[in-house]
Protein backbone atom coordinates (compact mmCIF):
# COMPACT_ATOMS: atom_id res chain seq x y z
CA UNK A 1 0.00 0.00 0.00
CA UNK A 2 1.21 3.35 -0.92
CA UNK A 3 2.76 5.13 2.19
CA UNK A 4 0.84 9.01 3.53
CA UNK A 5 3.61 11.46 4.51
CA UNK A 6 1.95 12.67 7.33
CA UNK A 7 2.04 9.11 9.30
CA UNK A 8 5.37 8.50 8.19
CA UNK A 9 6.35 11.23 9.68
CA UNK A 10 4.46 11.02 12.32
CA UNK A 11 6.18 7.36 12.60
CA UNK A 12 9.76 8.93 12.03
CA UNK A 13 9.21 11.41 14.83
CA UNK A 14 7.23 8.80 17.39
CA UNK A 15 9.49 8.73 20.92
CA UNK A 16 11.78 11.81 19.83
CA UNK A 17 13.14 12.66 23.73
CA UNK A 18 16.16 14.54 22.97
CA UNK A 19 15.65 14.21 19.30
CA UNK A 20 17.14 17.17 16.92
CA UNK A 21 14.79 17.77 14.34
CA UNK A 22 15.15 19.95 10.80
CA UNK A 23 12.32 20.23 8.56
CA UNK A 24 12.87 21.71 5.06
CA UNK A 25 10.72 24.02 3.71
CA UNK A 26 7.31 23.78 1.86
CA UNK A 27 5.42 20.52 2.80
CA UNK A 28 7.62 18.66 5.63
CA UNK A 29 7.82 21.68 7.59
CA UNK A 30 4.07 21.18 7.75
CA UNK A 31 4.16 17.60 8.29
CA UNK A 32 6.37 17.91 11.23
CA UNK A 33 3.89 20.43 12.66
CA UNK A 34 0.93 18.28 12.26
CA UNK A 35 2.72 15.62 14.38
CA UNK A 36 3.25 17.92 16.87
CA UNK A 37 5.05 20.87 17.24
CA UNK A 38 8.18 20.93 19.36
CA UNK A 39 11.02 23.47 20.74
CA UNK A 40 13.68 20.91 19.41
CA UNK A 41 12.31 20.89 15.55
CA UNK A 42 13.93 23.51 13.14
CA UNK A 43 11.01 24.05 10.27
CA UNK A 44 12.29 26.31 7.42
CA UNK A 45 10.06 28.48 5.37
CA UNK A 46 12.73 29.43 3.09
CA UNK A 47 16.57 28.58 2.52
CA UNK A 48 15.73 25.79 -0.24
CA UNK A 49 18.50 23.16 -0.18
CA UNK A 50 20.00 24.36 3.04
CA UNK A 51 17.78 21.11 5.53
CA UNK A 52 20.37 18.64 5.33
CA UNK A 53 23.34 21.27 5.99
CA UNK A 54 21.75 22.65 8.72
CA UNK A 55 21.96 18.77 10.40
CA UNK A 56 25.36 18.58 9.45
CA UNK A 57 25.89 21.67 11.23
CA UNK A 58 23.91 20.65 14.15
CA UNK A 59 25.51 16.99 13.80
CA UNK A 60 28.94 18.25 14.33
CA UNK A 61 28.25 20.99 17.55
CA UNK A 62 26.13 18.33 19.00
CA UNK A 63 28.10 14.89 18.20
CA UNK A 64 26.39 13.17 21.61
CA UNK A 65 22.76 13.76 20.26
CA UNK A 66 20.73 12.18 17.43
CA UNK A 67 20.01 14.60 14.93
CA UNK A 68 16.90 13.91 11.82
CA UNK A 69 16.64 16.03 8.64
CA UNK A 70 12.84 15.33 7.25
CA UNK A 71 13.06 17.14 3.66
CA UNK A 72 11.38 16.74 -0.14
CA UNK A 73 12.75 15.89 -2.77
CA UNK A 74 12.57 18.91 -4.52
CA UNK A 75 14.71 20.60 -1.50
CA UNK A 76 16.95 17.85 -1.11
CA UNK A 77 17.97 17.90 -5.18
CA UNK A 78 18.08 21.85 -4.65
CA UNK A 79 21.36 20.72 -2.54
CA UNK A 80 22.58 17.32 -4.08
CA UNK A 81 26.30 18.84 -2.98
CA UNK A 82 25.74 18.59 0.44
CA UNK A 83 25.30 14.59 0.16
CA UNK A 84 28.77 14.45 -0.73
CA UNK A 85 29.51 16.94 2.16
CA UNK A 86 27.91 15.02 4.39
CA UNK A 87 29.76 11.94 2.76
CA UNK A 88 33.39 13.27 3.64
CA UNK A 89 32.16 14.51 7.34
CA UNK A 90 31.19 11.14 8.51
CA UNK A 91 28.51 12.21 11.06
CA UNK A 92 27.83 9.09 12.90
CA UNK A 93 24.86 10.98 14.54
CA UNK A 94 22.76 12.36 11.67
CA UNK A 95 20.40 10.76 9.63
CA UNK A 96 18.63 12.28 6.00
CA UNK A 97 15.09 11.01 5.64
CA UNK A 98 13.61 12.32 2.26
CA UNK A 99 9.90 12.62 1.72
CA UNK A 100 9.56 11.43 -1.59
CA UNK A 101 6.26 12.14 -3.82
CA UNK A 102 8.34 13.04 -6.69
CA UNK A 103 6.41 16.63 -7.32
CA UNK A 104 7.55 20.30 -6.25
CA UNK A 105 4.72 20.24 -3.87
CA UNK A 106 4.17 23.75 -3.53
CA UNK A 107 4.02 25.35 -6.60
CA UNK A 108 1.57 23.13 -8.70
CA UNK A 109 2.29 19.35 -8.27
CA UNK A 110 5.28 19.93 -10.94
CA UNK A 111 7.57 16.57 -11.44
CA UNK A 112 10.83 16.63 -9.83
CA UNK A 113 14.11 14.42 -10.93
CA UNK A 114 13.13 12.08 -8.97
CA UNK A 115 10.17 11.32 -10.84
CA UNK A 116 12.32 10.84 -14.06
CA UNK A 117 14.10 8.27 -12.48
CA UNK A 118 17.09 10.19 -10.29
CA UNK A 119 17.79 7.76 -7.19
CA UNK A 120 18.66 9.34 -4.57
CA UNK A 121 19.52 6.56 -2.00
CA UNK A 122 21.63 5.42 -4.92
CA UNK A 123 23.35 8.99 -4.84
CA UNK A 124 23.90 9.47 -0.91
CA UNK A 125 24.78 5.61 -0.99
CA UNK A 126 27.83 6.46 -3.89
CA UNK A 127 28.73 9.45 -1.26
CA UNK A 128 29.63 7.29 1.54
CA UNK A 129 26.47 7.51 3.96
CA UNK A 130 26.87 4.22 5.84
CA UNK A 131 23.33 3.27 5.35
CA UNK A 132 21.28 4.26 2.34
CA UNK A 133 17.52 2.88 1.84
CA UNK A 134 14.72 3.29 -0.38
CA UNK A 135 11.72 2.98 1.49
CA UNK A 136 8.40 1.98 -0.20
CA UNK A 137 6.18 0.00 2.24
CA UNK A 138 5.65 0.01 6.23
CA UNK A 139 9.00 -0.01 7.70
CA UNK A 140 10.00 0.65 11.52
CA UNK A 141 12.55 3.03 10.96
CA UNK A 142 13.05 4.01 14.14
CA UNK A 143 16.32 1.87 14.86
CA UNK A 144 17.57 3.80 11.79
CA UNK A 145 16.63 7.66 13.14
CA UNK A 146 18.13 6.41 17.08
CA UNK A 147 20.62 4.41 16.78
CA UNK A 148 22.22 3.42 13.50
CA UNK A 149 25.72 4.45 12.79
CA UNK A 150 25.92 7.36 10.43
CA UNK A 151 25.20 9.07 8.38
CA UNK A 152 22.00 7.54 7.33
CA UNK A 153 19.86 8.52 4.40
CA UNK A 154 16.21 7.20 4.16
CA UNK A 155 14.70 8.09 0.37
CA UNK A 156 10.74 7.37 1.56
CA UNK A 157 8.24 7.26 -1.79
CA UNK A 158 5.15 8.47 -0.53
CA UNK A 159 1.46 9.64 -2.39
CA UNK A 160 1.63 12.85 -4.10
CA UNK A 161 -1.27 14.05 -1.66
CA UNK A 162 -2.23 17.64 -1.75
CA UNK A 163 -3.08 17.87 2.18
CA UNK A 164 -4.07 20.81 4.61
CA UNK A 165 -1.37 23.21 5.62
CA UNK A 166 -0.31 22.55 9.33
CA UNK A 167 1.53 26.06 9.45
CA UNK A 168 4.78 26.51 12.29
CA UNK A 169 5.78 29.34 13.70
CA UNK A 170 6.93 32.43 11.26
CA UNK A 171 9.13 34.05 13.55
CA UNK A 172 12.42 33.22 12.24
CA UNK A 173 14.54 34.60 15.23
CA UNK A 174 11.60 32.57 17.52
CA UNK A 175 12.42 29.61 15.79
CA UNK A 176 16.48 29.82 16.63
CA UNK A 177 15.90 31.24 20.21
CA UNK A 178 13.74 28.74 21.20
CA UNK A 179 15.45 25.58 20.06
CA UNK A 180 19.07 26.79 21.48
CA UNK A 181 17.04 27.19 24.53
CA UNK A 182 15.58 23.98 25.08
CA UNK A 183 19.07 22.59 23.79
CA UNK A 184 20.73 23.92 26.92
CA UNK A 185 18.08 23.21 29.53
CA UNK A 186 18.17 19.55 28.06
CA UNK A 187 21.62 19.55 28.05
CA UNK A 188 24.22 18.86 31.72
CA UNK A 189 25.68 22.34 32.76
CA UNK A 190 28.81 22.48 32.34
CA UNK A 191 31.04 22.67 35.30
CA UNK B 1 58.65 42.71 7.54
CA UNK B 2 54.94 41.82 6.61
CA UNK B 3 52.37 40.72 8.90
CA UNK B 4 51.71 36.88 9.23
CA UNK B 5 47.71 37.77 8.22
CA UNK B 6 46.63 33.68 8.14
CA UNK B 7 48.26 33.37 11.25
CA UNK B 8 46.97 36.43 13.14
CA UNK B 9 43.60 35.78 11.84
CA UNK B 10 43.55 31.66 12.52
CA UNK B 11 44.72 33.48 16.17
CA UNK B 12 41.49 35.20 16.05
CA UNK B 13 39.16 32.37 15.47
CA UNK B 14 40.51 30.51 18.53
CA UNK B 15 40.66 33.21 20.51
CA UNK B 16 37.17 33.47 19.46
CA UNK B 17 36.46 29.51 20.38
CA UNK B 18 35.79 28.79 16.38
CA UNK B 19 34.68 25.41 16.21
CA UNK B 20 33.75 24.73 12.98
CA UNK B 21 35.11 26.33 9.78
CA UNK B 22 33.41 25.73 6.32
CA UNK B 23 35.33 26.64 3.13
CA UNK B 24 35.82 26.12 -0.38
CA UNK B 25 39.22 26.94 -1.03
CA UNK B 26 41.22 29.71 -2.84
CA UNK B 27 44.66 30.28 -3.46
CA UNK B 28 44.48 33.42 -0.92
CA UNK B 29 42.92 31.03 1.75
CA UNK B 30 45.52 28.53 1.37
CA UNK B 31 47.67 29.32 4.67
CA UNK B 32 44.58 30.40 6.75
CA UNK B 33 42.85 26.52 5.76
CA UNK B 34 45.79 24.55 6.59
CA UNK B 35 46.05 26.59 10.20
CA UNK B 36 42.23 25.37 10.20
CA UNK B 37 42.56 21.85 9.64
CA UNK B 38 45.90 21.47 12.00
CA UNK B 39 43.98 22.76 15.18
CA UNK B 40 42.54 19.85 16.78
CA UNK B 41 39.76 22.15 18.54
CA UNK B 42 38.17 23.24 15.04
CA UNK B 43 36.52 21.26 12.37
CA UNK B 44 37.61 22.04 8.81
CA UNK B 45 34.92 21.70 6.41
CA UNK B 46 35.33 21.60 2.56
CA UNK B 47 32.26 22.60 0.75
CA UNK B 48 30.74 21.69 -2.88
CA UNK B 49 29.73 25.45 -2.86
CA UNK B 50 29.66 28.62 -0.65
CA UNK B 51 25.64 27.98 0.07
CA UNK B 52 26.47 25.10 1.74
CA UNK B 53 28.56 26.96 4.41
CA UNK B 54 25.38 29.06 5.25
CA UNK B 55 23.63 25.96 6.14
CA UNK B 56 26.35 24.60 8.07
CA UNK B 57 26.71 27.92 10.25
CA UNK B 58 23.29 28.33 10.82
CA UNK B 59 23.34 24.58 12.23
CA UNK B 60 26.10 24.97 14.45
CA UNK B 61 24.69 27.73 15.71
CA UNK B 62 21.78 25.96 16.65
CA UNK B 63 23.46 23.34 18.24
CA UNK B 64 25.39 25.96 20.51
CA UNK B 65 28.99 26.58 18.12
CA UNK B 66 30.59 28.91 16.57
CA UNK B 67 31.51 28.98 12.88
CA UNK B 68 33.58 30.71 10.02
CA UNK B 69 33.38 30.29 6.59
CA UNK B 70 36.18 31.19 4.23
CA UNK B 71 35.96 31.99 0.53
CA UNK B 72 36.08 34.02 -2.53
CA UNK B 73 34.60 36.84 -3.65
CA UNK B 74 32.73 34.44 -6.79
CA UNK B 75 31.34 32.83 -3.79
CA UNK B 76 29.27 35.39 -2.95
CA UNK B 77 26.72 35.29 -5.96
CA UNK B 78 26.55 31.62 -4.91
CA UNK B 79 24.70 32.74 -1.44
CA UNK B 80 22.56 35.56 -1.62
CA UNK B 81 19.29 33.56 -1.15
CA UNK B 82 20.23 32.10 1.67
CA UNK B 83 21.44 35.38 3.16
CA UNK B 84 17.98 35.94 3.83
CA UNK B 85 17.28 33.53 6.49
CA UNK B 86 20.37 34.56 8.13
CA UNK B 87 18.70 38.08 8.05
CA UNK B 88 15.16 36.73 9.22
CA UNK B 89 16.78 34.06 11.90
CA UNK B 90 19.39 36.87 12.88
CA UNK B 91 21.78 34.08 12.53
CA UNK B 92 25.67 35.44 13.52
CA UNK B 93 27.81 35.07 10.64
CA UNK B 94 31.12 35.56 9.81
CA UNK B 95 32.79 35.34 6.31
CA UNK B 96 36.15 35.91 5.04
CA UNK B 97 36.54 36.27 1.92
CA UNK B 98 39.45 36.88 -0.49
CA UNK B 99 38.65 39.48 -3.60
CA UNK B 100 39.09 38.47 -6.68
CA UNK B 101 38.64 40.75 -9.96
CA UNK B 102 40.69 43.80 -8.36
CA UNK B 103 44.18 45.14 -8.65
CA UNK B 104 46.48 42.21 -10.97
CA UNK B 105 43.76 40.16 -11.88
CA UNK B 106 44.59 38.27 -14.89
CA UNK B 107 40.99 36.30 -15.41
CA UNK B 108 38.33 38.89 -16.77
CA UNK B 109 36.01 36.18 -16.24
CA UNK B 110 36.27 37.28 -12.25
CA UNK B 111 35.75 40.62 -12.77
CA UNK B 112 32.16 41.90 -12.62
CA UNK B 113 31.44 39.20 -8.93
CA UNK B 114 34.62 40.74 -7.68
CA UNK B 115 33.21 44.33 -8.35
CA UNK B 116 30.04 43.74 -7.34
CA UNK B 117 31.04 41.57 -4.16
CA UNK B 118 30.30 44.49 -1.89
CA UNK B 119 26.92 45.90 -3.13
CA UNK B 120 25.88 41.88 -3.20
CA UNK B 121 26.21 41.72 0.46
CA UNK B 122 25.45 45.24 1.16
CA UNK B 123 21.97 44.69 -0.42
CA UNK B 124 21.37 41.31 1.45
CA UNK B 125 21.80 43.13 5.28
CA UNK B 126 25.54 41.89 5.61
CA UNK B 127 28.11 44.32 7.40
CA UNK B 128 31.15 44.97 5.05
CA UNK B 129 34.32 45.56 6.54
CA UNK B 130 37.41 46.08 3.69
CA UNK B 131 41.02 44.80 4.60
CA UNK B 132 43.38 46.82 2.24
CA UNK B 133 46.75 45.99 3.78
CA UNK B 134 48.33 43.06 5.68
CA UNK B 135 47.95 44.59 8.80
CA UNK B 136 44.62 45.22 8.88
CA UNK B 137 43.11 41.81 8.06
CA UNK B 138 43.08 40.70 11.61
CA UNK B 139 41.71 43.55 13.40
CA UNK B 140 38.30 43.40 11.09
CA UNK B 141 38.01 39.57 11.83
CA UNK B 142 38.19 40.42 15.48
CA UNK B 143 35.40 43.22 15.27
CA UNK B 144 33.50 40.98 12.94
CA UNK B 145 33.62 37.94 15.11
CA UNK B 146 32.81 40.25 18.11
CA UNK B 147 29.18 41.19 16.09
CA UNK B 148 28.19 38.55 15.13
CA UNK B 149 28.13 35.91 18.24
CA UNK B 150 27.66 39.36 20.68
CA UNK B 151 25.26 40.81 18.48
CA UNK B 152 24.12 38.50 16.22
CA UNK B 153 24.89 40.13 13.03
CA UNK B 154 26.04 39.25 9.58
CA UNK B 155 29.78 40.48 8.71
CA UNK B 156 32.05 39.83 5.99
CA UNK B 157 35.84 41.04 5.57
CA UNK B 158 37.06 41.88 2.46
CA UNK B 159 40.51 40.77 1.70
CA UNK B 160 41.56 42.96 -1.07
CA UNK B 161 43.64 40.89 -4.26
CA UNK B 162 47.16 43.03 -3.67
CA UNK B 163 47.20 41.70 -0.27
CA UNK B 164 47.17 38.32 -1.56
CA UNK B 165 49.30 39.18 -4.15
CA UNK B 166 48.48 36.74 -7.49
CA UNK B 167 49.52 38.19 -10.42
CA UNK B 168 49.35 35.19 -12.76
CA UNK B 169 47.64 32.12 -13.49
CA UNK B 170 51.42 30.47 -13.35
CA UNK B 171 52.00 31.94 -9.81
CA UNK B 172 48.88 30.60 -8.39
CA UNK B 173 49.32 27.02 -9.59
CA UNK B 174 52.95 27.09 -8.40
CA UNK B 175 51.25 27.86 -4.66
Amino acid sequence: MTLRRREVVKDLLKGRKGLLVVAGLGSTAWDITAAGDHDLSFPMWGAMGQAAMIGLGLALAQPRRRVLVITGDGEMLMGIGSLATIGVQQPKNLTVAVIDNERYGETGMQATHTAGGVDLAAIAKACGFKTSKLITKNTDLGKVVHEAIGPNFLQIKVAADKLPLVLPPKDGVHLKDRFRKALADVLPKKP
Amino acid sequence: MQPDWPAEVHKEFATAGVRVVGYVPDAGHKRLIELCQADKKMRAVPLTTEEEGIGLAAGAWLGGEKSVLLMQSSGVGNIINVLGMVSVCRFPLVMVITMRGQQGEFNPWQVPMGEGTPRTLETMGVAVRQAGEPQAVAAHVRLALTRAFEASAAEAVLIAQKVIGIKSFQEQRSQ
